[in-house]
């Protein structure tokens, strides 16, 4: 007994007595098992989302249902791995189907023929519990996948092996209940819900991602949420494509949701040749790709980040820092507008469905800093980074307020900004972190006790450049004092030689913690001192000053390598020096002497 | 046997129901047979237990219901290619329009197409030289690569498309790359703009290269949808079938956007932005997306769309959903065009995402991306500083921001006024960047390396 399709539009299609239909549940729709899901049941009609393309099916063919909910495959395999939405391996495809995705094809998303080398950590006897270890998998030079007691079961382990298996051979047998439960190195989870873990904890550490206006000004934690909007053109893939580069999270899970082809492929060919900054190896062993482009089947575009973001749970429970990038969940929100609208529920806002709210702050809150469940004592974290696009750059559509309503970090991307080339195109006055605080505390302690005062410092004078600008544009530029221009000059120098980051040079593309500090105290000394000096003296030429050698060197800071690092370190110090041509000629008592004349004297010792 | 049913029902705008259906298919190809005996075709747009919602590719009028009938083909609709489609003109249905014999097929593609295997691309980096200097040194265009135009009703964009479609040319190891064809879908223009691109592929002899699909302002609104569907299968089958490097040119998808909304509005659809259909975005990105390099084919599909942005607003849902589907845009602005600027590229506006895979050394030359980028930030500097100058007066200025805003009339004058028959090479076109940047106070060019200065500036 199998159902009939009374309905097909576009990519739902509606059939009639499927035998034991459950909502959520995968059918495989038509002649050429289409894979779908369930998302409605009306009496004894069911609507169905189908994740592939329906031109041709018709009304009167059979559909199945496959008694499961959409779930992923969890196991030795994932990293390095393109999948599509719904988890089929991009690579497998290509050798069924060659350069297009054609339908009905059906790949295991894990490689059942590949061998694991599986080497147990628990004994026969030993009694486990879910989410504990019981062996380790060396998957990439990078990763040790932990392989884990599948959810929901627990007791004595009565045999364990030891040796090369593929995903699909038992490892190991549990006595659950008098029951004796074998399990293989894979799991299955279903991809709507998440993951079990035992405390949820709020993020302190911050996710260090080497691009300089993240990190100083706007830092993300392991284990928070940020959103990045921006219109198109203003950099926002570049932006998520560095982070996901170069941040310091274990594992990066990249969802590329109805984005471009090209985009995907960039990301496909390019990691491999990256290489992670702490080990050396390429960074691809670390990712997982999730591409669903736009011109890929919507409702698998819909069911992407779920399958990303259990991905990304999955190694959060291994006690690992996983980073998460969505890009962008503006496509995934259409998606679920368009088969709403074929669904013809009642319209909300712009059309998106009522619930859409809901739904973002669901997937958000998937994200976190997490105790997971079993023996490990380390702490997992998934971070999430969604992407969005508002049509026409207008923040106050729906899925931007629903985004920003629950997340914490917001990383304002500005076409005008990127008109003017600067890039990263994040703009300094509308961006915010709500973790600053503990982020601050952080790099006082790890980075330098002063951090986070340079910090405080910089943000405050781009905003008083902000200001300096608009009486500038109404009296022009005679009626500033000669600190206003050394305002101007300062947050001149933050913007073009500290925010504006090239992601496409070499050594400009990451800049440790360490490097970022030298840099801010660099800019911020030349600026501290030569206002010094405007307090003590007014008869220095300032242009002079503004054109001192020196400044080059505040220029160059960005394209010195990191093994170099020690020639920014001592460049405040020359600052300083370089500055004190311009000492007032008379003579200073010791009492108001400033500050200045301690660093010089500090600096003469030392020489 | 084909099976006739009399039972249409209703007919509205496009659509067409009929009612009786056994098992009908989605996206299935209809006749229907009027009263009087003619054929007209459409497509199943939906199908519901017994009756099939029919979207007609001709026009609707005419058609008595009561004594027309329709038969389904059991087919989606494909279309037949072959080489020898070279050289000839179609219309939005796949047919035969200039008078020649029928083509022969060397198979049948259905005009959807299937959506590229990401792991299957190459990622697209070879330069295209347009001969622009805006451009090739500020926009680069890269084989494989989707670039619309945005444009406005009444600017020049089908002399720069032509100019762009006649001087492209792709040097490989000092050789000029012979294997390109051109496929052109005219959607909804007039038959004087059509006309002048025929004749501009004429004087180049590039018209036994061309193929062409037309859809003229007063042929089937319809047909306009599945248009560009035929010219990107086309161009799929010459690209990647047979090794071509194809420049497609679409002019103007705001009428193929338009055609959705008609239809759309039909099916009595919950409207999204200015009442264009949410799936918007999909569609186009179906058309878009159909533009790359694969793995296994010499070929490539670079796309020049080109749309024309109602009242010039940027945010509407056209532009807006085609700029965030293709990589990147060139902008034609009005106020240079009034300026007598040619072409009127807004050079701030417009960008090209594949740019700095596609240029330096052993592609362009090693200064480019510096030239590129100093040119940008001394143009946005400059404009800012040339409207300064308009409010507080020239004299407000100092010395070094004169030196920008003359950089800025110079750079309008000689880097973007190069007309539409001037065809410059890339050295030629950063050479003129150097000559302008000359211009600047030398401490204010920190985007371009110092040797780069040495070796190329006043040279």
């Amino acid at each position: 007994m199998t159902g009939k399709i009374v309905k097909i539009s576009g990519p739902l299609v509606v059939a009639e007595n499927i035998p034991s239909a459950r909502l959520y549940d995968v059918v495989k729709v038509g002649n050429e098992k289409l894979t779908g899901e369930i998302i409605e049941i009306r009496d004894n009609r069911a609507w169905i989302q189908v994740y592939e393309e329906t031109s041709g099916v018709s009304v009167g063919e059979e559909v199945e249902t496959t008694g499961e909910p959409l779930s992923v495959e969890l196991g030795p395999g994932l990293l390095k791995s393109i999948y599509d939405g719904i988890q089929r391996p991009l690579e497998e495809i290509s050798k069924k189907g060659g350069i297009f995705i054609t339908r009905g094809i059906n790949v295991p998303a894990l490689n059942r023929d590949k061998k694991w080398d599986f080497v147990p950590t628990v004994k026969k006897g030993d009694k486990v519990q879910q989410g504990d270890i019981l062996g380790e998998v060396q998957e990439t030079n990078l990763i040790s996948h932990k392989i884990m007691v599948p959810p929901n079961v627990s007791g004595e382990i009565l045999e364990v092996k030891s040796g090369k298996y593929t995903v699909d051979e038992i490892v190991a047998i549990i006595d659950y209940d008098g029951k004796k439960i074998e399990v293989k190195m894979y799991q299955k989870w279903p991809i709507r819900k998440p993951r079990a873990y035992k405390q949820k904890f709020v993020p302190t550490k911050p996710l260090i991602t080497g691009q300089r206006v993240f990190d100083t000004f706007f830092p993300l934690t392991k284990g928070g949420v940020a959103a990045i909007p921006g219109p198109f053109g203003s950099g926002k893939s570049v932006s998520q494509q560095q982070i996901a580069k170069w941040c310091d999270a274990q594992i990066i899970v990249y969802i590329g949701c109805g984005e471009r082809g090209n985009e995907m492929t960039d990301v496909l060919k390019e990691f491999p040749e990256l290489k992670d900054p702490n080990s050396g190896d390429p960074l691809m062993e670390r990712t997982i790709l999730i591409a669903n482009t736009s011109n890929m089947p919507i409702a698998a575009r819909e069911a992407s980040i779920y399958t990303g973001i259990t991905i990304a749970e999955y190694f959060r429970d291994m006690g690992l820092d996983v980073a998460l990038m969505a890009d962008s969940t503006s496509r995934w929100a259409e998606a679920l507008r368009e088969i709403s609208g074929r669904l013809e529920e009642m319209p909300g806002e712009e059309g998106y469905p009522a619930y859409l709210t809901s739904r973002i702050a669901e997937f958000y809150e998937r994200a976190g800093r997490v105790s997971p469940l079993g023996n490990k004592s380390n702490e997992g974290s998934v971070t999430v980074i969604g992407a969005v696009s508002p049509p026409g750059g207008d923040l106050s559509e729906p899925v931007s307020q629903g985004t920003l309503q629950v997340t914490k970090v917001f990383w304002a991307l500005d076409s005008s900004l990127a008109y003017a080339r600067h890039y990263p195109a994040i703009n300094w006055l509308n961006s915010y972190s709500r973790y600053d605080d503990v982020v601050e505390k952080f790099y006082d302690l790890e980075v330098n006790p002063e951090f986070s005062q340079l910090r405080r410092q910089s943000l405050e004078l781009l905003q008083k450049e902000a200001e300096l600008l608009e009486i500038i544009r109404i009296v022009g530029m005679d009626s500033l004092s000669v600190k206003d221009r050394l305002i101007l000059d300062v947050a001149k120098s933050l913007r073009e030689d500290y925010l504006q980051q090239f992601a496409f040079d070499p050594i400009d593309t990451y800049t440790s913690l360490n490097k970022q500090y030298y840099m801010l105290k660099a800019i911020i000394t030349f600026y501290e001192i030569a206002v010094q000096i405007a307090e003590t003296s007014d008869e220095f030429d300032i242009e002079e000053l503004l054109d001192l050698p020196v400044k080059e060197e505040i220029v160059g800071m960005k394209l010195v390598p990191e093994s170099e690092i020690s020639k920014i370190e001592s460049l405040s110090k020359k600052i300083t020096k370089e500055l004190m041509k311009f000492k007032p000629e008379k003579d200073v008592t010791e009492a108001d002497q400033p500050d200045y004349y301690r660093v010089i004297r500090d600096l003469d010792d030392e020489i | 046997m084909k099976k006739w049913y009399k039972t249409i029902k209703e007919l509205y705008g496009p659509l067409l129901i009929v009612e009786g259906v056994e098992n009908a298919k989605f996206e299935d190809l209809v006749e229907v047979e009027t009263q009087d005996g003619e054929i007209r075709k459409g497509r199943v747009l939906e199908a519901r237990d017994d009756r099939a919602v029919v979207q007609m590719f001709d026009t609707t009028s005419g058609i008595d219901i009561k004594n027309s009938k329709a038969s389904f083909l059991g087919k989606t609709l494909k279309l037949g290619v072959s080489e020898l489609m070279l050289g000839r003109v179609f219309n939005g249905f796949g047919d035969v329009m200039d008078g020649g014999e029928e083509i022969i097929p060397e198979k049948e593609l259905d005009i959807n197409g299937f959506p590229l295997n990401p792991y299957m691309r190459e990622f697209p980096e070879d330069f295209i030289q347009t001969g622009v200097s805006t451009i090739d040194v500020m926009n680069t265009l890269v084989q494989g690569q989707k670039l619309p135009i945005f444009s406005v009703a009444g600017l020049p964009h089908s002399k720069l498309a032509a100019q762009i479609v006649r001087q492209s040319k792709v040097i490989k190891e000092g050789k000029v790359d012979s294997n390109f064809a051109i496929v052109f879908g005219a959607i909804g223009i007039t038959f004087e703009e059509s006309q002048f691109f025929i004749n501009e592929f004429k004087k180049t002899g590039a018209l036994f290269k061309t193929v062409m699909f037309i859809n003229l302002a007063n042929d089937p609104v319809i047909e306009r949808i599945t248009l560009p569907r035929l010219a990107l299968t086309t161009a799929e089958y010459l690209a990647y079938e047979k090794n071509m490097n194809v420049l497609v040119v679409l002019t103007d998808i705001t009428n193929y956007c338009n055609s959705l909304r008609e239809v759309s509005a039909a099916r009595k659809e919950v409207p999204g932005r200015r009442s264009y259909p949410g799936y918007m975005y999909t569609d186009l990105a179906s058309l878009y997306e159909r533009a790359g390099k694969v793995d296994g084919s010499t070929g490539s599909i670079t796309q020049l769309p080109i749309l024309t942005m109602p009242e010039g607003d940027k945010t509407h849902p056209i532009p807006d959903l085609t700029g965030y589907i293709t990589e990147g845009q060139i902008v034609l602005a009005p106020e240079l065009e009034k300026k007598g600027i040619n072409p009127p590229v807004a050079v701030l506006a417009s960008l090209s995402r594949l740019m700095n895979k596609g240029i330096g050394e052993g592609k362009t030359r090693e200064d480019h991306s510096g030239v590129a980028n100093q040119l940008f930030a001394g143009y946005a500097k400059g404009r800012e500083l040339r409207e300064l100058a308009q409010i507080l007066g020239e004299s407000s200025l100092s010395e070094d921001d004169r030196k920008f805003v003359q950089f800025v009339d110079a750079f309008e004058k000689e880097f973007v006024n190069q007309g539409y028959e001037n065809d410059r090479s890339i050295e030629e076109s950063l050479n003129l960047g150097w000559k302008l940047l000359a211009m600047l106070p030398e401490k204010e060019l920190k985007r371009v390396k110092k040797e780069h200065i040495e070796k190329y500036m006043n040279k």
